[in-house]
Parts: C-alpha cells; sequence; structure tokens
C-alpha cells in the first residue's frame, strides 16, 4: 500500500487489486483521456487512471523510460513489449511460477502482477541488469558451472531470484534454498544445478 | 574411404569429455531469444476465440461488434457455424489487434451461440461389454483422425485394416490434403477395401483396441505356483511447456511467409503450413533461436499457427504474434494418455515369471489411442492381454518425452514388485532372476542394477513389507526398468573451412535444451583438432539444411553422425592440400590441439590458421548426411537399458509422500558430453517426481472442462521437492563402441514405478494409481484397514 496512508491508520483504506478493477470499471464510460480523475472510493479521493493510455515513467536497469501505456498494462508486458527487455518471462501470467521475477526496489517481485503504473517511483531490474560489459557476475558463473538452465526458459527468472536470496541470506542454508526458491518453477528440472549454483556463491560468501 | 568412425578413448580430445553447455551464457543473461520475445515491426497481436463446450455444434458467430472496434485489424473464423466441436478449448475465431488489450477486448465482444452436445470426459473402467470393434471408416472418422493428430502409421493401419465406407473420390481426397492429410495416408485410402455397404458403425466412447494371446495363458495361469493380482494406472498429464506453443507470422511478399515459431521440428514446419496456406512449401522461411520447452508436444506449426499466417494476410501483411495463453496451452496444446490396467502375474515359487494377463484402458482424448507396450521390458512367455480405447472429450494428446513407456513401466513394473512381495522376495532379486526375459540388453540391465543397488544402498534399506501399516513416517525402497530405441533422424550439415581458418557449421535443427549446440560442436571441435570457440555454428533455420524434428531421441544420433562425416570429409579435404607443405601424405597427417601435422613426427606442424591458408582462395565447403549408406560405419544405433531406484518417506497420518533420494543409472553407448547427458538424467529424475507425486489433467465431468488449467492446480515439482538425486551413466567398453544413441526419453519412463513401489514398500499397501497424492494414499490405507 501507499506510503500517504499510513499517517491514518484507523481508516486506512489505499486501494486494492479489487477496488482497482472495480473502479476501472466506473470509469470506463468516461471519455478516452489521459491523465488521472479522482473518484471516492473505500470513502477516500483516490487519483484513477484511464481507461485510455496515459504517461508511466519507468526506471529499468538503471535507465528512464516515458511510456504511453493503458493503465491495465502489467509490468512484465511494459517491459517485455514496450522496452523489448525480454529476459523476464511470461509463463503463467498470474503470480503462480517466477519465470517473470525482476527485483523492485530490491525485493523480488513477479512482474506479471505488478502493473507498470504501480512501478514508477521503483528501481526495476531485470536479469539483464546483472551481465556488465558482456561479463557474467559470479552469480551467473555458478549457473553456467553447474549446468543450471536447460531450455532456459525459467532461467532468467530463477537468476533473479537466487540473487535475491543471497542478497539477504549470504549464506543460505540448504532449507533457506528451499524457502527462497520455492516460488519458481521449471519443467525440464534444473533443480539439482541451481542448487549447487547457489551452495558454489554461498562458499564464496557472495 | 574416409574413417568416419568415432575415435577411440585415446584419440578423443572432446567426445565424452564435461564440456559446458555452450549456450548457457546467453540463457542466464536474458540475452537468449525465444519465439515469444520476439518483436517485428509493426507487430500485431492475436487472440484466439475458444469453445468453451466439451461437446456442442456452432449455431451461429456474429463477429460484427468486434470488427468495428478500434485497433482491430483481422478476424478470421476457424470453424464456421454447423461444425461439430470435440473439445472445450478449441478454436473458433481467430483476432488481430493492435495490442493485446484490444485484441482481447475483441474477442469478449464476438457472440457465438452454441448447442450443447453430451460429453465424457472420464477415463474409469469402461462398463464390461461397452467397448465396440472398429468397423469400416468413414470421411468423418479419418477426418477426425487427422484433426486429433493421430501418428501417420496409425492411420494409415486403421485404414488398411478396417477399409472404409466410401469411394475415394479424387475430389474429396484433394479436400483431405487441404486438410492436412500426408500422401501416405491418402494413398492408403485409394487403395483400402471399400465397405459400402456398412453404414456409418454406431458412434461409442470405447472401442476395442487390441486383443493378443502369446503362448498358453490359461494353463500357465492354472499351473502357477502363485499368482498376484492387481489394479494400476498413470493418468493423463499435460506438457506444461513453460513457453506456451505459438508463433509470429509475416507476409514479405504475396506468396512469401516469414514465420518465427516455437517448435521442435524446424525443418519440417514450412511442409505442414504450405498446403493449408496455399503456397510453395519453398516459399515459407521458418526461424527459431531458442525453444522454451516441447517435450513432444510441438512438431505442427497447430491450427492457431495457420490462423496466425491468415490473420497476418488479413492485415496485409503485418505480423502477428500468437502465444497460447497459460489455460490453453494446458488445455489443448497437449496431453499424455492414460493407462489403467487390471493385472494378474503368474509364477512359479523361486520366482521365475511365467504368464501375464491384462485387461487395459486409457484415453488419448477423440483418438483413443492404442495399448502401451506391456508387459514392458519382461517378455513373459505366455500372456494375454485387451484393451479397450476410450475416445473421449478431453482433447487430443501428443507425443509425451517416451510415448506410451512411463505407462508401460507402471502397469509391468508396479505388478512385478507385488509379485515379489506376494513371493516374499527382495524385487531386487526377482528382477535379476527374470532378466533372460528382456532379451538382447539383459547383460546391460544385470550390470546397472549391481550399480543402482550400491548406489542407493539397497541392501541396507530394502526391508519386507509391513504387514500392518505402520502409524509413523516411514520408509521405503522401490525399483524399475526400461529400454527405448533410438538411432538418428535425418540430417543434414554444412560445413565451412575458410581460408583463413574461420569455421562454419549450418543445420536447420533445433536445440531444446538438450544441449544439441553442444554436441555438435563438440564432435566438430574433436574432429578438426580446434576449439569449440573457434566454431560458429548456426541452427534453427529452413536457410540451412533440414534436420529431423527432435522427437523420439533421435536428435543426438542424427546431428552427431551428420558433422562427423562432414568434419571428417572437411578435414580429409584440408589434409590434401597440406600434406605437400608437410612434405607427407594425407593420410599422415592428424588435426590436433589446433594444429595439422605428421603422426608421430610432432615437429613437421603446421598451426590451423597457416595450415588453412593453403586452402587456396575458395573455401572448403562439405555436406555432412544421415544416414549415409555409401559413407560406413552407422554411427548411430539403437536400444538402451536403464535401471532406477527411489527411496521414499511415507507419513500415513497425512498420506505425504517425500521422495527422499533417487538414483538413475543409464547407458546410451558413445556419450558424446557427459556433462548435459548427465543434466538430461537428473532433468527427467525431476519431472518423473513431479509426475508420480503432483500432476494429473483433472476434467470436470458435469462441465466437461478441464478444473486446473493453471500453475498454482496443475502443480509441478518445485525446488523444494527434490532429494539427493545420483547418476550414473554407463561408458567404455561394451558401451562407447555401439555408436551414438539418444537419451532425452530412456531416463523419464521409470520414475512412476520406482517411486510407486517405493510407497508400496513402505506402507505395505499399493496406492494403485498415480499421482501419489495423500488423497490417494490415505483411501489406499484406509481400504487396506477396512479389508
Amino acid at each position: 500500500m501507499p506510503d500517504d496512508n499510513a499517517k491514518k491508520p484507523e481508516d486506512h483504506a489505499g486501494v486494492s487489486r479489487r477496488d482497482f478493477l472495480k473502479i476501472s470499471s466506473i470509469t470506463a464510460a468516461a471519455p478516452l483521456v489521459a491523465g488521472p480523475k479522482t473518484v471516492l472510493a473505500a470513502g477516500e479521493q483516490v487519483p484513477v487512471y484511464g481507461p485510455g493510455k496515459v504517461p508511466v515513467a519507468l526506471t529499468v536497469n538503471g535507465k528512464k523510460y516515458h511510456l504511453e501505456l493503458e493503465p491495465r498494462v502489467t509490468l512484465l508486458d511494459a517491459i517485455r513489449d514496450d522496452l523489448d527487455i525480454t529476459g523476464p518471462k511470461r509463463v503463467c501470467d498470474r503470480a503462480e511460477c517466477g519465470a517473470c521475477t525482476v527485483l523492485m526496489d530490491g525485493q523480488p517481485v513477479y512482474a506479471c502482477s505488478v502493473l507498470a503504473i504501480e512501478a514508477q517511483g521503483k528501481k526495476v531490474e531485470t536479469v539483464e541488469s546483472l551481465t556488465q560489459d558482456g561479463k557474467s557476475d559470479s552469480l551467473q558463473q555458478a549457473f553456467i558451472d553447474h549446468d543450471a538452465s536447460q531450455c532456459g526458459f525459467c532461467t532468467p527468472g530463477f537468476v533473479m531470484a537466487s540473487k535475491a536470496l543471497l542478497d539477504q541470506h549470504p549464506s543460505p542454508s540448504a532449507d533457506e534454498i528451499r524457502r527462497g526458491l520455492s516460488g519458481n518453477f521449471c519443467r525440464c528440472g534444473t533443480y539439482a544445478g541451481i542448487r549447487d549454483a547457489i551452495a558454489q556463491c554461498s562458499r564464496k560468501g557472495a | 574411404m574416409p574413417n568416419y568412425s568415432w575415435p577411440d578413448q585415446d584419440h578423443r580430445a572432446l567426445i565424452g569429455k564435461r564440456t559446458t553447455r555452450v549456450d548457457s551464457s546467453v540463457k542466464i543473461s536474458g540475452r537468449a531469444k525465444y519465439t515469444y520475445d520476439v518483436k517485428r515491426p509493426g507487430m500485431l497481436f492475436g487472440k484466439m476465440l475458444r469453445c468453451p463446450y466439451a461437446q456442442a455444434k456452432i449455431v451461429s458467430i456474429d463477429t460484427s461488434a468486434a470488427e468495428k472496434m478500434p485497433g482491430v485489424k483481422a478476424i478470421h473464423i476457424v470453424q464456421e457455424p454447423g461444425a461439430q466441436v470435440h473439445w472445450a478449448g478449441d478454436e473458433i475465431v481467430g483476432i488481430a489487434a493492435i495490442d493485446e488489450g484490444a485484441a482481447e477486448d475483441a474477442a469478449r465482444a464476438i457472440v457465438v451461440k452454441y448447442e450443447k452436445l453430451p460429453h465424457l470426459v472420464s477415463d474409469a473402467e469402461p462398463p464390461k461389454g461397452a467397448a465396440e470393434e472398429q468397423g469400416p471408416l468413414n470421411g468423418d472418422d479419418i477426418g477426425d483422425m487427422l484433426d486429433n493428430q493421430v501418428p501417420e502409421r496409425e492411420m494409415i493401419k486403421q485404414i488398411q485394416q478396417y477399409g472404409i465406407t466410401f469411394k475415394p473420390e479424387e475430389n474429396m481426397l484433394k479436400e483431405m490434403k487441404e486438410d492436412g492429410a500426408p500422401d501416405s495416408v491418402l494413398e492408403a485410402i485409394r487403395t483400402a477395401p471399400v465397405h459400402e455397404s456398412a453404414s456409418a458403425r454406431p458412434k461409442s466412447y470405447y472401442q476395442k483396441a487390441a486383443a493378443i494371446t502369446q503362448g498358453d495363458p490359461g494353463k500357465a495361469l492354472a499351473e502357477a505356483e502363485v499368482t498376484s493380482e492387481g489394479l494400476y494406472g498413470i493418468p493423463v498429464i499435460t506438457h506444461c511447456c513453460l513457453e506456451s506453443h505459438g508463433s509470429t507470422s509475416e507476409w514479405t511478399g504475396p506468396e512469401n511467409l516469414f514465420v518465427h515459431i516455437s517448435t521442435q521440428n524446424v525443418s519440417g514446419i514450412a511442409g505442414q503450413m504450405a498446403e493449408p496456406l496455399k503456397i510453395p512449401a519453398s516459399n515459407i522461411r521458418v526461424h527459431q533461436d531458442h525453444i522454451g520447452g516441447g517435450f513432444g508436444s510441438k512438431f505442427a506449426p497447430d491450427r492457431w499457427g495457420i490462423v496466425t499466417a491468415i490473420l497476418s494476410k488479413k492485415a496485409g501483411g503485418k505480423p502477428v504474434r500468437m502465444m497460447l495463453e497459460r489455460d490453453s496451452e494446458l488445455k489443448v496444446a497437449g496431453a499424455r494418455p492414460s493407462a489403467y490396467a487390471r493385472v494378474k502375474l503368474g509364477a512359479t515359487r523361486d520366482g521365475t515369471i511365467t504368464a501375464w494377463q491384462s485387461e487395459s484402458w486409457g484415453t488419448g482424448g477423440p483418438g483413443g489411442g492404442g495399448m502401451p507396450p506391456i508387459p514392458y521390458v519382461f517378455n513373459i512367455p505366455h500372456q494375454h492381454k485387451e484393451h479397450t480405447a476410450i475416445r473421449n472429450n478431453i482433447g487430443p494428446a501428443r507425443a509425451w518425452r517416451a510415448p506410451n513407456h512411463p505407462q508401460a513401466a507402471v502397469l509391468t513394473m508396479c505388478p512385478v514388485e507385488d509379485l515379489a512381495a506376494k513371493l516374499n522376495m527382495d524385487p531386487l532379486a526377482l528382477f535379476e532372476k527374470n532378466l533372460n526375459l528382456t532379451g538382447a540388453r539383459a547383460q546391460n540391465y544385470a550390470q546397472e542394477l549391481g550399480i543402482a543397488a550400491d548406489l542407493m544402498g539397497w541392501k541396507q534399506k530394502w526391508h519386507p513389507r509391513p504387514a500392518t501399516v505402520p502409524s509413523a513416517p516411514v520408509r521405503g525402497v522401490g525399483l524399475s526398468m526400461h529400454t527405448w530405441g533410438g538411432r538418428g533422424h535425418n540430417s543434414d550439415c554444412d560445413l565451412t573451412i575458410q581460408p583463413d581458418g574461420s569455421v562454419e557449421i549450418k543445420m536447420g535443427s533445433q536445440d531444446l535444451g538438450t544441449g544439441t549446440r553442444s554436441a555438435i560442436l563438440v564432435v566438430a571441435a574433436d574432429t578438426l583438432g580446434i576449439p569449440i570457440g573457434a566454431i560458429n555454428l548456426q541452427i534453427g533455420d529452413t536457410l540451412y539444411p533440414p534436420s529431423g524434428g527432435s522427437g523420439g531421441s533421435t536428435t543426438i544420433g542424427g546431428v552427431s553422425s551428420s558433422t562427423r562425416r562432414a568434419a571428417v570429409d572437411a578435414r580429409d579435404a584440408l589434409f590434401a592440400k597440406v600434406a605437400p607443405a608437410l612434405n607427407a601424405q594425407p593420410d599422415e597427417l592428424e588435426a590436433i590441439n589446433g594444429s595439422i601435422r605428421v603422426k608421430n613426427d610432432p615437429q613437421r606442424t603446421l598451426t590451423w590458421k597457416q595450415a588453412c591458408a593453403k586452402i587456396g582462395a575458395m573455401p572448403v565447403t562439405v555436406r555432412g548426411k544421415n544416414p549415409d549408406r555409401n559413407h560406413p560405419p552407422d554411427l548411430t544405433n539403437s536400444g538402451v537399458a536403464g535401471v532406477q531406484m527411489a527411496e521414499v518417506e511415507v507419513d500415513p497420518e497425512t498420506g505425504i509422500v517425500e521422495v527422499k533420494k533417487m538414483v538413475a543409472v543409464q547407458d546410451c553407448g558413445l556419450v558424446v558430453n557427459l556433462k548435459t547427458a548427465e543434466s538430461q538424467c537428473l532433468g527427467a529424475l525431476i519431472m518423473g517426481i513431479s509426475y508420480s507425486l503432483f500432476e494429473e489433467k483433472v476434467m470436470d465431468p458435469t462441465t466437461g472442462v478441464m478444473l486446473n488449467p493453471d500453475m498454482e492446480f496443475y502443480r509441478l515439482a518445485g525446488l523444494n521437492d527434490i532429494p539427493e538425486l545420483v547418476v550414473h551413466m554407463m561408458t567404455g567398453k561394451g558401451y562407447d563402441e555401439r555408436g551414438v544413441i539418444g537419451l532425452g526419453e530412456p531416463p523419464v519412463i521409470s520414475p512412476g514405478a520406482a517411486i510407486s513401489n517405493a510407497v508400496a514398500n513402505a506402507l505395505g499397501v499399493r496406492v494403485p494409481f498415480l499421482p501419489l497424492t495423500p488423497n490417494r494414499v490415505l483411501s489406499a490405507i484406509a481400504q487396506k484397514a477396512g479389508a
């Protein structure tokens, strides 16, 4: 929830996703103009965007982008279709598989389940950010060493989830590895390699 | 005659060693471009409106509102009013629009009226006497087989065996050809016996698919000292490729199409698109860099692929991308047939298996499907088996990694384990006692059983089944064996050595994540004596020489053989050019460590670059082929063994099964790249744990739709479910000299049977059907307690 609401915990309302969808349908009849309006929702005046395209500013991999997007566009689709950054993959499109995992202000999120407009003002990092001057970082090198990708479609999500895990637990226990990566699925069966790759980084104290 | 034979162990720089997967670095960095990632200039987004009913007739379709919507660029009705739909999720109308949202909005604005018809989505045991003989086939039957992608040879077999009810007119055959009927099928129709008097046979959901007797099973069972009976089964599961099926098509001219498609069959796609689009196959260019999983489900352009091209044409040739949403992917883009059986085994008291009797059934969707190869691996002397195919409305089946074999393993290895329990025998001893029934690979099984037992610690871990179900978590071990064919598919390989020393390989193959790129480069680099990094490999395009589809574990045999022949020919051509400079005969030279030198006289040497400078102005270009009888020997082989063992822990209170350890011992002839071969086996074990414990396509009998078309309820195994995994590849004498044999299918066959057997060993109760969910485990325990 936005921090603005934290001031008034007694009538903490904010806009849940469900509210947002309701609002979208309320305003569907509004003329197609950009820019926020406000409507009364859950007892508060809240800004409403759309349903037409609105300006959206995103910071991805250290670069600022100014886009015109419908408010219903997810962060994942904006990154992939509008910025042509295709490391994050679209697989389940509903926060079940982790193939779209990116970091938002350092926290791992499913980009398929964050709206692009919600990601404004945050630092978004995709797997592409790890490669500097064409060189893999130590985590990526560990994935290579342990053959932790087969078809490779889940790999960018796993790399980012692993990075988030190691950022928080530089020397994760076996249990922390299991739990930290339980939000990602692989179909080819590369888990053994991924587990060993993280163990290698852990030993290095990455 | 050039010597194409694989080098022996002492003369291999790379073959058989552990080589890092060559496309790892593009995959871990996000640079690998998949079909889903391809964005063409001016690209439109395609969507498919699908039928919500399992069986229905289309009454009317109104697209007028959608056509007027802003952003909608093309609409194509896939099935016209009057057509009958046989599964929920079938394609009705395709839409292309400027973005995905607009396409979705348009799909919602299309009004389709259906007349709902009765359906069957269950694959429960057929009622007694319900199965009917297959009569002569009518036009609809053949149309159904085409729609349902029944394999070509199966179609031909049925047409020849049962005949047809109509006189095959040429215009009718032409229509069938346009619907995608292969020429061989049309020829079978032309020459099939015609039974015009046989009216359209009554449609039954149940069809007698097999009734086979070998020896005298009645007598053998009557005389058996011990018999064991049980019920076993393995449900329909999906492929669940992480990259869904789909393509981007664009018309680069009035008769020229450019297709990016997620496929296991780059070289074979154009031929399948040409007929429905009415353009020459040679006008269709197909490209794919990387594929996000196929597992047997991505050999065809699919109806949605054809529709994508039609939408592009309607939109003035603009690129249209249509990738399936996850729910469609799970509903319509691939399923593995189910198989269930009541099995009775007969044996002597010392454990010699003498008789097999089975009544089996299963569904492969509207096509029904056939009987798995049971009894599996063990050719039991006396057998009687009957199979009923259920033709129902769950959607079409597709080849799923090792088609029919995981089913056969469950339906065979579980009864054999139950027989061992009845005999109070260690199943390992029972398997070993009956190895004479396994045929040509008996010696391999014997070796592999011994190695697997050591790696598992079988002797320490195996215990007789408990007489009563334990009350606390309990461990058990189980085993299974499997086999597969192999050989190599057709493959052409172009290899060019330039005078500046650069080397290029072009091949219309694809790398499914199995390590095909790496294998091609290992073979070429080993043969030319240069590093892998010195070779530029291009695959995945119809601009390159054709290579077969990646199915049935035939890719490694195909590409390694054609690459070897090309590399040997190119190297020998280079030797011929270089020999005078080294004052030697060409056959005295060897290519090693980036140099061309005289054998036994390493002083007379040229660097690779110096040697290539002798080529002259024109590069050396050769084509290697597989198969190639004119250039022996056959570098591939067929037929592998394989043994797997599983250790599980079962909590009888919750019914939760945890796999604690798995061991895979696998042979595949000459291993090209040990590292990716081991990964294939590890991945297969993990996939096996997944389908053993979690996966099932759950159909709702009332509405006829799939209840779990998402990744929350169609659950794959996660990292948390994966125990200690041990893979041992059989290499060296007895294996290497057999040549290269595929590895994609074999290791995924046994996990279901091995894990099920381990659970039976732990609990003393057989849980009859996979997946071994808590619900099924608790039911089996309750049934035993109540018995």
